[in-house]
């Protein structure tokens, strides 16, 4: 009976988290669309998750290209494959390394923020105060992360495409031996535009998630310093999940 | 500015107003009005849901029965965007002045007037007036990280009279602070009621202030108010509740509610 309990549990406060996250969502949407536009505060936000993320991405995916090159080309000269190696690295990276990893990287890094931010701001009651000054907590605080989280993502994922393919590229030639003309003419051989453009809707996504995510938990932050601290890492913990999960149903629909 | 109320209305009135969290009753049957000019105290215990009320006269949370209404206003009962401009009638000060931190102490008080687009000349001077008026030259540059516990209360102040309401909230606006402070804060709300011309309600359980501060005094327990009265009649009644409170003695019908919670009573002055 307990292990039952305990199961019932768990469902209802998973039915009770993805609520919160679909109306946080939608109520985003609304108030996304409605004015006042606080411009300033976007741009603010897009640096911190774009420009600020870019050395965690690059060599986050600077290393993963350097890998995979390094792996493949052990693997494939078993069966005498090496000219393929590109073409590995560079489908892998655009289609699913680059938006994955840079995904977790990026709620890691910004989405915990995020959480912090929004948690000690609701237990110093300053989400209230917002409220009480006639402006609405969700457009001025969750708006322009969501926002700009959508928007860079896109961005710090066509970086990490080509950081990744040049780390491939060095690791090929530099270390192995490859053929540098042959190399990137195999690199490219394979690959669609739609490679590419599935990675950056990928990312897109992506980002929409952890943010929403990472501003749920900070949002519905209760009890204090620790309450922060737990809302900081479930918004880590959970927006990585959310993150892996909508990643293999993307990419079911997507290709 | 808005419509003048009819004159019969309070300018603010509580109806039966419950709410309970996970179960536990808070709020239970709370009725109370408020006239135009009017300063309420609401006196109790900590951990009695003292705040709770408060945000429940802004809307800021809502109550599971009961109405509340502003100017005679069932507040619950309009859309989302006239609830936002019958908020804008009010200002609120939080315990511990909720100031933005990631802002100035300027942009702190000027948040409001931005926000309801104002040129920027307006702006500074109402926010250089809102801050001379509870006393606080020169620190428009500062963070609220590197003020006082009573600057930052009287920040808080400024930031909540900067947009001109007609309706004042205090939570717990001299709790933590030294005898002294206490004082000047009590002046500073005395200031803003008679130069302001505003309605207010406080929340407190500092005995003295409410003696300074308010016209009507009301003693919140078990979620009820028990007991309403001027301040003079307030400290000479009989009421047992009322004077355990302000005799501030650990035994009484008080202590008994804490005790089945499983709280310590908190003697006033504290």
């Amino acid at each position: 009976m307990r292990f039952l309990e305990a199961i019932g549990r768990a469902v209802l406060r998973l039915f009770e988290e993805l609520g919160r996250f679909f109306q946080m969502l939608g109520g985003t949407a609304v108030w996304a669309i409605r004015p006042p536009y606080d411009v300033p505060e976007l741009f603010r936000q897009m640096v911190r998750v774009g420009f600020d993320s870019i050395p965690v991405v690059f060599l986050t995916t600077l290393f993963t290209g350097m890998v995979m090159a390094l792996q493949t080309f052990n693997g494939f000269a078993r069966f005498h494959a090496e000219s393929l190696v590109g073409s590995v690295v560079a489908l892998s990276l655009t289609r699913e390394l680059a938006p994955v990893l840079t995904a977790l990287m990026v709620t890691g890094r910004v989405g915990s923020a995020m959480a912090a931010e929004l948690g000690t701001m609701r237990v110093t009651e300053q989400i209230d105060a917002l409220t009480a000054l006639g402006t609405e907590p969700v457009q001025y605080l969750v708006v322009p992360r969501v926002t700009a989280s959508v928007l860079m993502m896109p961005l710090l994922v066509i970086m990490g495409d080509a950081v990744g393919m040049y780390g491939g590229y060095l690791v090929a030639v530099q270390l192995l031996g490859a053929n540098p003309v042959t190399y990137v003419e195999n690199s490219f051989q394979f690959l669609e535009v739609s490679d590419v453009t599935s990675g950056i809707v990928k990312a897109a996504v992506f980002g929409l998630i952890f943010s929403v995510v990472a501003c749920v938990r900070g949002y519905y932050t209760e009890g204090g310093a620790e309450g922060v601290g737990r809302s900081t890492t479930r918004a880590v913990v959970s927006g990585s999940l959310a993150v892996l999960f909508a990643d293999f149903f993307l990419t079911k629909l997507l290709f | 500015m808005s419509a003048k109320p009819q004159p019969a209305e309070p300018k603010l009135r509580v109806e039966d107003l419950r709410k309970s969290f996970q179960g536990k009753v808070v709020l239970d049957g709370i009725r109370f009005s408020v006239e135009e000019g009017e300063s309420l105290v609401i006196l109790g215990p900590s951990g009695t849901g003292k705040s709770v009320l408060l945000k429940h006269l802004i809307g800021l949370i809502k109550p599971d029965s009961g109405r509340l209404l502003v100017d005679g206003r069932d507040f619950w009962a309009l859309s989302e965007r006239d609830r936002t401009v019958v908020r804008k009638k009010f200002g609120m000060s939080f315990q511990e002045g909720a100031l933005f931190d990631s802002m100035s102490v300027f942009d702190n008080v000027a948040f409001p007037l931005r926000r309801s687009g104002r040129p920027a000349a307006e702006i500074r001077d109402r926010v250089r007036e809102c801050l001379s008026i509870v006393h606080l030259p020169n620190v428009e540059a500062k963070r609220p990280s590197e003020l006082s516990g009573g600057m930052r209360r009287r920040v808080g102040f400024a930031r909540a009279i900067a947009h001109q309401p007609e309706i004042l909230l205090f939570d717990e606006p001299n709790t933590g602070l030294d005898p002294i402070m206490t004082d000047v804060i009590d002046e500073v709300i005395l200031e803003l009621k008679e130069r302001l011309d505003v309605t207010i309600v406080t929340i407190t359980h500092h005995l003295p202030s409410a003696r300074k501060i308010g016209d009507r005094v009301a003693l919140l327990y078990g979620g009820k108010l028990v007991y309403e009265a001027t301040p003079d009649e307030f400290l000479r009644s009989q009421d047992p509740a009322v004077r355990q409170f302000v005799e501030g003695r650990a035994e009484g019908p008080l202590t008994v509610e804490f005790e089945r919670e499983g709280k310590v009573p908190v003697p006033e002055g504290s």
